[in-house]
């Protein structure tokens, strides 16, 4: 059975069926307590858990998170929760320096089992300091595993897993669709890591995309079908490992690749997948492989800045097209 | 005035005499002490030749810090310090043969060869390691306190840092949260007088380092860092504190490097004077003197405790030249503790 709920209602299960089945678990941050979360994630989750274990910190993100990744290192399971991702840039040094090097420079002596979680990605008109993506920042750091996505039943179940695996994992969540709604199965389950989903199958082009972008990316296929366009599009889910397989198998197929990457387009998701793909699939290749990014500026407040600066249907439709060598 | 010169007097000031603690006490502080000089002089003499490599910096003049904290301290209480902390790992338990090893870089080193010369751990003394970045491991004690509340233990966390991290947003930061949420951190400034080649008076309007604390009205104090009695007193004082459940406490021990901040440092930021008055305090010494002038234990016994600890590190020296480095695939361990992560390689 499955029931409909919001991407911020699924996480919140995730969250708390984790706490219910595992005492070490907890979860602090900015406002994740007595106001219910800044975008209501961890809506009731105090009244269940109480205050040792659902915890409003003040704000001070390298502190909370430094505090996260020593409670790790002894014994417990954090989930430090960032209003957004914007903000944990003050707390990279415990991300990167810490977190992700815990392991290797004690020489396996001390794991750092913890997960920060919080949106990525624009959300409107923002401007410059608010519409930032990290997956790529974050991906790019050995000893990290970054997770990003909006699907509800596939973010619940990444979730899960990321809070009972024992590396440390980013996950990159989105402000606009904590109200996007869809199907979340009943009962325990889980999603593995490092594994990507074809959302849509189709044979004549590949969109591969992650976390809003496939909802870009599934439009632009919508609107190629009716021109009689098989597109198939995947969603990463997973950006660090990075599940090449899948879309080595799909570009077998289709012999045509559009990455759609809401990063900018610089050293990012979208240039390793080129890469992996002009490696392993070069043969196979019809059309030297396209991406549609976000522009490489910052991002200004104007909604004429925000429309030129970010992906949509119609830059995708164009990118297949140009793949495709249509023309128009 | 000079905050090196201030601390001097106060370091002099603080001088005690007659013998507090028992036989087994002061032998321990001396032996701890001796083994973390004659190592450091160990570790220069290889780094000279090159067989260490990388950065290196010496605990020498400090000795008295590890040996005063440790003897006051109860087993599951936990440690994290900085970057200078051979001296602290050995204080932990950490053989000198695993620290030796590790600074040359071989496989039968405290971390593997993984570490070097700054990131020694030791999970089984709950030593939780030499952190690299200036100020980062004071919000990670703070939490390592925070999970000791959590699983309510009376446990308790040293966190130690230099006078330079005293100036690092992360710890007022934790310090904030550590008072707020009374957690059961030991706040410890070893100030030496100088963050690499600046001294403490030249980057702040604030040279007494402890009374950062106040602002957040954590209970904060100087203590003379050359006397291991000194620093014992005062961290027995600040456990009874932390164990009681009233929240963290700082205590700014002021102490000195004889050496410059690292190996290639000649240290010409300071007086050949400057080094010699604390050399006169030095705690190896004083303590050696004190043990003889109030009949602790005899010349002979303080003999045996010099042959013990020579022959030790002249034993970590040989074990660590005769073993063999990692193996280069070793590269690809503790990453990650996924088995079977798929590394790029290509």
């Amino acid at each position: 059975m499955a029931r409909e709920l919001a991407l911020r209602d699924a996480l919140n299960e995730a969250m708390s069926e984790e706490m219910r089945r595992d005492e070490t678990v907890f979860l602090m941050g900015e406002e994740v307590a007595e106001y219910n979360g800044a975008y209501k994630v961890s809506k009731g989750m105090l009244d269940e858990f109480g205050p040792r274990r659902v915890i409003d910190t003040p704000i001070a993100e390298l502190g909370f998170t430094g505090i996260g990744v020593g409670a790790a290192m002894n014994g417990l399971r954090p989930i430090i929760e960032f209003m957004t991702w914007n903000f944990a840039v003050l707390a990279f040094d415990q991300i990167v320096n810490n977190a992700a090097k815990t392991l290797s420079q004690s020489g396996g002596q001390f794991k750092c089992p913890i997960v920060f979680r919080g949106p990525s990605g624009a959300a409107g008109q923002l401007a410059q300091q608010h519409s930032q993506t990290f997956e790529s920042w974050m991906g790019n750091v050995p000893g990290l595993k970054v997770i990003s996505c909006i699907d509800p039943a596939d973010a619940k179940g990444l979730l899960k897993s990321a809070i009972r695996d024992d590396d440390p994992i980013c996950v990159m969540e989105s402000e606009l669709l904590y109200g996007y709604k869809g199907e979340v199965p009943e009962g325990e389950y889980l999603v593995p890591i490092g594994v990507a989903r074809v959302r849509k199958e189709g044979t004549d082009v590949t969109i591969v995309s992650y976390n809003k972008m496939v909802l870009t990316a599934l439009e632009a296929a919508e609107e190629l079908a009716k021109e009689g366009i098989s597109a198939e599009v995947i969603d990463l889910r997973t950006i660090r490992p990075l599940d090449y397989g899948t879309v080595v198998n799909s570009v077998k197929k289709t012999n045509r690749l559009v990455v759609v990457d809401e990063a900018w387009p610089f050293a990012g998701v979208s240039a390793e997948v080129a890469y992996e793909i002009q490696k392993y699939a070069f043969d196979y290749l019809d059309a030297p492989v396209t991406r549609v990014n976000s522009a490489d500026t910052s991002l200004g407040y104007a909604p004429t800045f925000v429309e030129e600066y970010l992906p949509n249907p119609a830059k995708v439709i164009k990118a297949v097209k140009e793949v495709m060598y249509i023309k128009g | 005035m000079d905050t090196a010169v201030e601390n001097k007097k106060k370091a002099t000031r603080k001088k005690t005499n007659k013998p507090k603690y028992n036989k087994e006490t002061y032998l321990n502080w001396y032996e701890l002490m001796l083994r973390i000089r004659r190592f450091e002089e160990r570790a220069l003499m290889a780094y000279g030749q090159q067989k260490i490599r990388g950065f290196c910096h010496v605990y020498i003049g400090q000795e008295a810090v590890s040996a005063g904290i440790e003897s006051a301290l109860k087993p599951g209480d936990a440690i994290v310090t900085a970057y200078r902390q051979h001296g602290i790992a050995l204080g932990r338990g950490v053989s000198a043969k695993a620290a030796m090893a590790e600074l040359y870089g071989k496989k039968t080193g405290i971390v593997k060869g993984k570490g070097g010369s700054m990131h020694f751990f030791f999970a089984e003394n709950k030593y939780f390691g030499g952190n690299g970045i200036v100020g980062a491991q004071i919000p990670i004690g703070t939490g390592i306190g925070f999970a000791e509340k959590y699983k309510g233990t009376d446990n308790l966390c040293v966190t130690m840092f230099g006078d330079g991290a005293a100036r690092q947003g992360a710890l007022h930061e934790s310090f904030n949260m550590a008072m707020s949420w009374k957690l059961p951190v030991l706040y410890i400034c070893e100030n030496n007088g100088y963050a690499m080649g600046t001294s403490v008076g030249r980057t702040t309007n604030v040279a007494d380092i402890y009374k950062l604390g106040l602002g957040y009205d954590m209970p904060s104090e100087q203590v003379d860092g050359m006397s291991p009695e000194s620093v014992h007193e005062a961290v027995a004082k600040a456990a009874k504190h932390i164990r009681a459940g009233k929240g963290p406490y700082f205590l700014e021990i002021q102490t000195y490097r004889y050496k410059g901040h690292s190996v290639s440092d000649p240290a010409k930021y300071r007086t050949k004077e400057e080094v010699e008055s604390y050399k006169e305090k030095d705690p190896i010494k004083v303590t050696e003197k004190g043990i003889i002038a109030n009949k602790i234990a005899t010349s002979q016994e303080i003999n045996k405790i010099k042959e013990k600890v020579k022959a030790e590190i002249e034993e970590a020296v040989t074990f660590a030249e005769n073993s063999d480095f990692p193996d280069p695939s070793g590269l690809y361990e503790d990453n990650y503790m996924q088995k079977d992560y798929p590394f790029i390689k290509d």
